[in-house]
């Protein structure tokens, strides 16, 4: 019983490979039963997402094993056998465990700590588990992978800071407001990281957004599309007065608000503390501005600074995160281990049963005038010696010695016990 | 047997909420997820010391426990963490212990050099007036005292926001918003108290010594705290002193209110001999 993988990720393979060997959809279903349904093969997943292909197998003989599975990825997707050995890592044993383990923590991805990839690999789980293609050694090693990956989530920080400019703006947002759902926001100008900042303020509770475009007709179409409403860009500095968040990029070639026109913006609304974030460039707003008392303004140069440090932060953290894995790794692989003795203890037990039996059948075929009362003590008295028999053999081979391997050979051969392990 | 038992429990108090302070600024640089459930024990176990203390005292004495400078500023402490008990509970504000605790053990620390005996109190001062207004003006202070709090690490957050810089504290912090809002709530809670503590203050003068106001040097402190706290909330509402000018004057006004304590106590002059 052996885990391996065999993969290929976005370090590894071009996206034009990584799409032709993707299980996505049907695909999935399909590719997860014929992979199981290969010889060599006794449990199986996979996990499809855009940065990666992995299969997670359990199997004999690995060397075997991973042939066949190539085989049947440049089959199954049609892809040039050659293409996929330059792109394929194969782990097996402790690599493979670490490799799942850091796959799941987010240490493997493109970008570290995104939390996505938990959810990617427990959905892989369940639909393996709802096609049966897993068995006790898959279910526990991901079992452990998902606390694993949970632990790693829940002591270090290393999902903790925004890693992307319009995330990192919805972080100091909620640093300056308690709460971001009764606040106005404007959209000064148009652009696609400007939307996506937008996006990001109304999935975190802003209700109200105004949007302001040279362009009335544009103004008028974003607003549709956050369900906000359009105001004229002459319009905008009166706006401003009950505005909470301004996110600015008008493509202008000139400051658009001034620190004068701020003052009088902030005397009006009683100096209650505004958000600007100013991605234009160059930009459009005085930068003075932030000079200004419960004005907090942030250009692109800012917010990107913010984001290199997170960055920096989630490197330092992915060390503690590595440290966690290591220490989950060991237990597991021992648990792994003692599974190998446990065909032997079944086996030991059924031989000792079926001696017991036979031998019952031939006494009572030899005195069948015994009693109700006398066949009782019999089957008591012969269970107890088979048990008291069978004890101390089941306690070594359950104890966690290094020399297992020699005590399960030495006990089949004593018990003449027979290589073929039971199911 | 009485005083060693009082100074037992008044040490207790101190040394537990001695170490509340420094698992406090520990918690500053050092973010782990048991140091505010430690926090919160070892003052709250301090606390129970402390309230004991007071009580013990308040027994052994006939009248409340604010008779003397040791017992003043033993009760001052005593109403800060209480109040900040109020807040860690109904807030849960992340650090707000490593703002507080400092000062609740610079006041116990200094309370602890103070002589401690109970001497019998003086006639005039015999009055339940001393329960009605020494309890009130103490919380009103207390309040201020953890407006104060507020207020520094209002500043601490806004410096981050500011500079751009958002490291360190930043994100344990709460919002600037949560703290301003907190910091002006705290402020309407200790201005009515104080202007009670003087008014109860004025009453007492006039059943003491026949007059209401004598000018006397705590008197005249408690004026200009309570204009300098009158000037907090009124900018707030009219002209919209908020956020940062707001936090820097509870800073202002918590200071006025400790050297008016220190201060006249060092200076030993006027009516309020005892305090």
């Amino acid at each position: 019983m052996k885990v391996i993988v065999v993969g290929l990720n976005h370090k590894t393979a071009e996206i034009e490979v990584r799409e032709k060997v993707a299980f996505d959809g049907s695909k999935l279903d399909e590719g997860l039963l014929s992979l199981r349904g290969l010889p060599e093969i006794e449990e199986a997943m996979i996990l499809s997402t855009c940065n990666r292909v992995e299969l997670y197998v359990n199997v004999k003989d690995p060397v075997q094993a991973s042939e066949s599975i190539k085989t049947f990825l440049s089959e199954f997707h049609n892809v040039n056998r050659e293409l996929l050995d330059k792109s394929l890592y194969i782990y097996d044993d402790i690599n493979a465990v670490r490799h799942i383990f850091r796959v799941a923590s987010s240490l493997d991805s493109m970008v570290i700590g995104e939390p996505q990839i938990l959810g990617q690999v427990k959905d892989a789980f369940e639909m393996a588990l709802e096609k049966k293609t897993t068995g006790i050694l898959l279910n526990r090693l991901m079992k452990k992978t998902i606390s694993t990956a949970k632990k790693v989530r829940t002591e270090t920080r290393i999902a903790e800071n925004a890693v992307s400019i319009s995330f990192a703006a919805v972080e100091l947002a909620k640093k300056i407001f308690t709460n971001l759902s009764g606040k106005v926001s404007m959209l000064l100008g148009a652009g696609e990281m400007a939307e996506l900042a937008a996006r990001h303020l109304i999935s975190n509770g802003v209700k109200e957004v105004i949007v302001a475009n040279r362009t009335y007709e544009r103004a008028c179409e974003l607003a549709r599309d956050f369900n906000g409403r359009p105001v004229k860009f002459d319009g905008f500095l009166q706006e401003m007065v009950r505005t909470d968040i301004v996110i600015c990029s008008t493509g202008a070639s000139r400051y658009v608000l001034m620190k004068d026109q701020m003052q009088k913006v902030m005397k009006e609304r009683k100096q209650r503390s505004v958000f600007i974030i100013d991605i234009s460039v160059p930009r459009n707003i005085d930068p003075e501005i932030n000079a200004l008392d419960n004005v907090y303004l942030y250009d692109i140069d800012d917010l990107q600074g913010i984001v290199d440090t997170n960055m920096f932060e989630r490197k330092k953290e992915a060390e503690k995160a590595e440290k966690i894995i290591e220490e989950e790794i060991e237990p597991f692989l021992k648990w792994q281990s003692s599974l190998d003795s446990v065909p032997t203890i079944i086996a030991l037990r059924d031989k000792a049963e079926e001696i017991k039996r036979e031998e019952i059948t031939r006494l009572l075929h030899k005195i069948p005038e015994l009693g109700e009362k006398e066949k009782e003590a019999i089957e008591y008295m012969t269970t107890a010696i088979i048990n008291k028999l069978i004890h101390p053999p089941t306690a070594a081979l359950k104890e966690d010695s290094e020399d297992r391997d020699i005590l399960i050979a030495t006990i089949k051969r004593l018990y003449g016990i027979n290589g073929e392990e039971k199911k | 047997m009485g005083m060693i038992l009082f100074d037992l429990l008044f040490e207790l108090a101190l040394i537990f909420y001695f170490a509340a302070t420094i698992v406090s600024i520990i918690e500053l640089f050092k973010d782990t997820k048991v140091t505010s459930k430690i926090i919160l024990s070892l003052a709250g176990t301090g606390f129970a010391f402390h309230t004991v203390n007071i009580i013990y005292r308040y027994v052994t004495a006939g009248h409340i426990p604010i008779t003397n400078f040791h017992e003043a500023t033993s009760f001052f402490s005593w109403c800060i963490v209480l109040i900040f008990f109020m807040l860690a509970f109904r807030y849960k504000i992340k650090l707000l212990s490593s703002f507080i605790m400092p000062i609740v053990f610079v006041l116990m620390l200094s309370s602890s050099m103070l002589p401690r005996e109970i001497k019998p109190l003086s006639p005039v001062l015999q009055s339940y007036w001393l329960e009605i207004h020494t309890v009130i003006a103490f919380l009103g202070n207390a309040a201020f005292a953890l407006a104060c709090g507020i207020g520094i690490m209002y500043l601490v957050q806004e410096h981050h926001v500011k500079s751009k810089r958002p490291g360190g504290l930043f994100g344990r912090l709460p919002s600037l918003q949560t703290l301003d809002e907190l910091n002006y709530r705290l402020i309407t809670l200790g201005f009515p108290l104080l202007t009670l503590a003087i008014i109860t203050g004025a009453l007492w003068a006039e059943s003491a010594w026949g007059s209401y106001w004598n000018w006397d040097t705590r008197e005249v402190w408690s004026l200009i705290t309570w204009f300098i706290y009158a000037i907090v909330l009124h900018a707030r509402l009219v002209a919209g002193w908020r956020g940062k000018r707001a936090a820097l004057l509870s800073i202002i006004g918590f200071l006025t209110i400790l050297i008016a304590f220190f201060g006249i106590k060092l200076l030993r002059k006027g009516l309020h001999v005892f305090l």
